[in-house]
């Protein structure tokens, strides 16, 4: 069975079964009940913490981990939800080396700061277990509004307004729910079907129908939801995807890494998933690091990142790079695609290596490749949009859009990090603002 | 290396680490490992009076206040004496003082307050060739209920009339071993000297209830949904003890009495403490009850470094240095001046120091936009709060004003000379300075 790893081209079930298993669990194990009294114990109760200053939903740090340390987790968790509804999803996936524990005091003093991601889990686990959702809807508003994307900051903004007594519907181009929680998350950090778990946990306020397989602009328009709604939010996300716009992109092989990372999340066995032999990734960011690592875990002999800067410019984080090394993934710099070549398939890559400032060097580089897995960003699609910034929706503070009746947040939403964390809390800032103007 | 070799009551000892009366020294077997283990003396547990033998509880008998990671911090318990037959705990004291002549071995002994009682028992105790005993005046569970126990420690003319019967009837040291469980221990203490008692040791365990279980609603540790307070020891009761040796150790009536400390002695810094306040030796239980009679030798390795950085080469040369160092308040220096001050290179900007100060004190550290926490000295009453909440040791120091530099605060010069309270102006009692 090993042996499968050296045979050449796209293949599935490059490994034995066991080795999927330990390859795909989860990235961080859960503290369990005394590690996580430990891990509590080391949180100092800061003034006016850092913290909290660095976490877009602005969650009381401080406060949920003294609720963890004095046995009461699902106060804890109660603290965290009151601020991100998806706080069990972003303590397995925000970068939080870059947020809340990079701002930790301890990671100033000693270079080790509080687990605050793996505390954050263990509260809001703890009370989700239980089926408990420790929020109720107010009194019907009787008003109507229409969530358009089911991700996260439409679940985020879904989730508020039903809690202050609007009826939500939801609609949603893909077959489930969740957005790029369901479809764009490595597999490792959100196994178990958390990410369906969580969708599920958060409808229990009621109030939210949600309706997929309807897309915008497909099934129905903007103008019909804004006369039909009281209030339309749009949290579409980004579902283009950047061009390579090199000579044979369109070969066999060449393909998106969001829909790599899709079908690996939507397959009931990551054994008949296939993959290369030799397989390039091209970008810097999450995706790139996601599709690179995930590549190697299902078996990908030779799995070689190319990002056109220096690391330092990489969106995906230290940690994130750390990982992609650590599972045996290449990583190399400062070069751009040229070419692909191939007979039909993709077999081989052409780089070019650049300066800081992309000044081609003449020097180059040719990789094999079974496959190419395209991670240059994504882009908002779709028309009839309200007014656009740069390429994404514009909108104010309040995340209101050129559209009276229509905010917008999220990635689809300018401004921002293209984070869970940062959607959640557009989504629920928009909400506030939508009630606040639907209860005039 | 320093000599660790202690001489108290003319008992001689190795080290000043003994191991008190308690369930690890219940037996013959438990106190050959621990003098193989290093200890140099041992507080046999409690015996009792000839007959039947007194009886446990047989559910949980121990309860624990834990700090973070379930370190040990207070210990309560709800143990009695010996349960086990007295001529057998005699045979076993015989052999093991036979076995191990360089170690002290004193038993402890708690029987009736009747002079026939203890004339009972003083002559086989004798007979062991034990190094001395020790008076159980203070356990404050169970026992006191029978009148024994605290129930004597706490009265003083018990205390001297039992003391005085041991000194009658026994020939070598008797110590007498005081509860904790009373307002003034130099009453207790006193009291043993009038007796003619050759030591004092403290403190015996203090009355507690370690905590009630919420569910059941019965205090912790539950025996069939009941509770009883027991006696509270381990490193949470050290500077109650560490404050009750002082006071007798500076008392006219008791100062220059023996002292064997006990109460929390955790580390070879906690015995050096008890010995600066005048003790000749120190007894420990919960340390050893935690981690085992290995402790020991951290504390004789650690004693012994410290001695030699200090260049002790004796404990009589650093015993009771502290003694004339602990006085009344009214006898502080009110001309000392200090204000706290913060390392900005050492600060980690988490605003303990803030919170507690604005929060519960003097309002007198500022905090900048950036997280930047300085001191402000009009304010600083120099309390020492934010030296003691700052996670980072050594970060907030007090430093001394200069004489004839002006406090910002109270906007007068700092006075070279030394003024305390007894001479101040706003005591009405104060008497003219000399």
């Amino acid at each position: 069975m090993a042996d499968r790893i050296f045979e050449a081209g796209v293949q599935a079930g490059r490994l034995d079964p066991q080795t999927y298993e330990t390859h795909f669990a989860d990235l961080h194990p859960p503290l369990d009940g005394h590690e996580a009294l430990v891990a509590a114990d080391r949180c100092y109760f800061c003034h006016d913490a850092p913290c909290i200053t660095a976490c877009p939903t602005d969650i009381d740090i401080p406060l949920f981990i003294r609720q963890i340390a004095t046995g009461t987790p699902d106060a804890a968790a109660k603290t965290i939800l009151s601020q991100n509804i998806l706080g069990g999803m972003c303590a397995r996936v925000c970068p939080t080396e870059q947020l809340c524990e990079e701002a930790c005091v301890r990671e100033a003093a000693e270079g080790k700061p509080v687990l605050i991601g793996q505390l954050q889990r263990y509260a809001t686990d703890h009370l989700q277990e239980q089926g408990l959702h420790p929020f109720t809807r107010a009194a019907s508003t009787g008003k109507r509004v229409a969530v358009v994307g089911a991700g996260p900051a439409g679940l985020s903004a879904a989730h508020r307004l039903a809690m202050l007594g609007h009826d939500i519907v939801m609609l949603d181009a893909r077959a489930k729910p969740g957005g790029l929680n369901e479809y764009g998350i490595a597999t490792y950090k959100t196994p178990d079907g958390f990410a369906q778990g969580e969708v599920d946990w958060l409808l229990k306020i009621g109030g939210i129908t949600v309706m997929t397989d309807r897309a915008l602009g497909r099934d129905v328009t903007l103008d019909e939801l804004n006369s039909d709604y009281d209030a339309v939010f749009l949290g579409l996300g980004l579902r283009g995807v950047n061009a390579l716009g090199v000579d044979g992109d369109d070969k066999d092989g060449v393909l998106d890494a969001v829909d790599f990372i899709a079908d690996l999340r939507q397959a009931s066995d990551v054994a008949q998933v296939p993959v290369g032999r030799d397989v390039v990734v091209i970008g810097g960011g999450m995706t790139a690091i996601d599709a690179a690592v995930q590549s190697k875990l299902l078996g990908a002999l030779n799995v070689t990142l190319v990002y056109r800067r220096g690391r330092d410019r990489m969106n995906a984080s230290v940690f994130e790079q750390d990982l992609a090394a650590s599972k045996g993934v290449r990583i190399v710099t400062h070069a751009v695609p040229r070419a692909i070549h191939g007979n039909g398939a993709v077999r081989e890559i052409e780089f070019e290596y650049v300066g800081e400032d992309l000044t081609p060097t003449g020097q180059t580089l040719r990789l094999a490749a079974d496959q190419v897995f395209k991670a240059i960003g994504q882009t908002l699609s779709g028309s009839g949009l309200p007014a656009l910034e740069g390429r994404k929706i514009a909108v104010d503070e309040r995340g209101r859009t050129s559209i009276e009746g229509i905010w917008a947040g999220g990635d689809c939403a300018a401004g921002g990090d293209d984070l869970t964390v940062t959607a959640v809390a557009e989504g629920r800032d928009a909400a506030m603002d939508m009630h606040a103007v639907l209860m005039g | 290396m320093a000599d660790l070799t202690t001489d108290f009551l003319g008992i001689k000892s190795p080290n000043p680490f003994w191991l008190a009366s308690a369930p690890p020294t219940d037996k013959e077997y438990n106190v050959r490992r621990a003098f193989e283990a290093g200890w140099g003396g041992v507080v046999w547990k409690t015996l009792g009076s000839e007959g039947p033998p007194v009886v446990n509880v047989n559910g949980p008998r121990y309860g624990v206040i834990h700090g973070a990671d379930r370190r040990v911090l207070g210990l309560n318990n709800i143990e009695l004496i010996t349960d086990r037959d007295l001529q057998t705990n005699l045979d076993e004291i015989t052999r093991v003082k036979a076995d191990y002549p360089d170690r002290a071995l004193i038993v402890s002994i708690m029987v009736p307050c009747e002079e026939q009682a203890w004339k009972d028992i003083l002559p086989r105790v004798e007979a062991t060739g034990a190094d001395g005993i020790e008076l159980n005046f203070g356990c404050p569970h169970g026992m006191s209920e029978r009148g024994m126990g605290a129930a004597v420690g706490q009265v003083p003319e018990y205390i001297e009339m039992v003391t005085r019967w041991c000194k009658q009837y026994y020939s070598r040291p008797v110590i007498v071993k005081l509860t904790p469980n009373i307002t003034d221990v130099r009453l207790p203490a006193a009291a043993a000297k009038r007796g003619g008692a050759d030591a004092v040791s403290l403190i015996n365990t203090i009355n507690s209830i370690v905590s009630v279980n919420l569910d059941t609603m019965s205090p912790e540790p539950s025996i069939d949904g009941k509770g009883s307070h027991g006696g509270y020891c381990g490193p949470a009761v050290k500077p109650i003890a560490l404050s009750m040796v002082s006071e007798i150790a500076r008392a006219p009536d008791t100062a220059g009495l023996p002292i064997s400390g006990i109460g929390g002695v955790t580390t070879w810094r906690d015995a050096a403490e008890f010995i600066t306040l005048g003790c000749g030796n120190v007894q420990v239980c919960t340390a050893a009850m935690t981690y085992g009679f290995k402790v020991v030798q951290e504390m004789i390795s650690g004693l012994s470094e410290w001695m030699d950085e200090k260049g002790h080469t004796s404990i009589q040369d650093f015993k009771g240095a502290a003694v004339p160092n602990t006085t009344d308040w009214q006898y502080l220096n009110l001309n000392y001046v200090t204000k706290a001050s913060i390392s900005q290179d050492d600060c980690i900007s988490c605003g303990r120091c803030y919170a507690a100060c604005e929060d519960t004190s003097h309002q007198a550290i500022a905090m900048s936009e950036d997280r930047t926490f300085t001191v402000i000295d009009e304010e600083c009453v120099a309390c020492n709060l934010c030296v003691e909440v700052c996670p980072v040791e050594n970060c907030i120091t007090m430093v001394e004003m200069e004489a004839g530099s002006t406090d910002p605060r109270t906007g007068k010069v700092v006075e070279e000379v030394y003024a305390n309270w007894t001479t101040h102006p706003n005591n009405p009692a104060a008497t003219a300075a000399e």
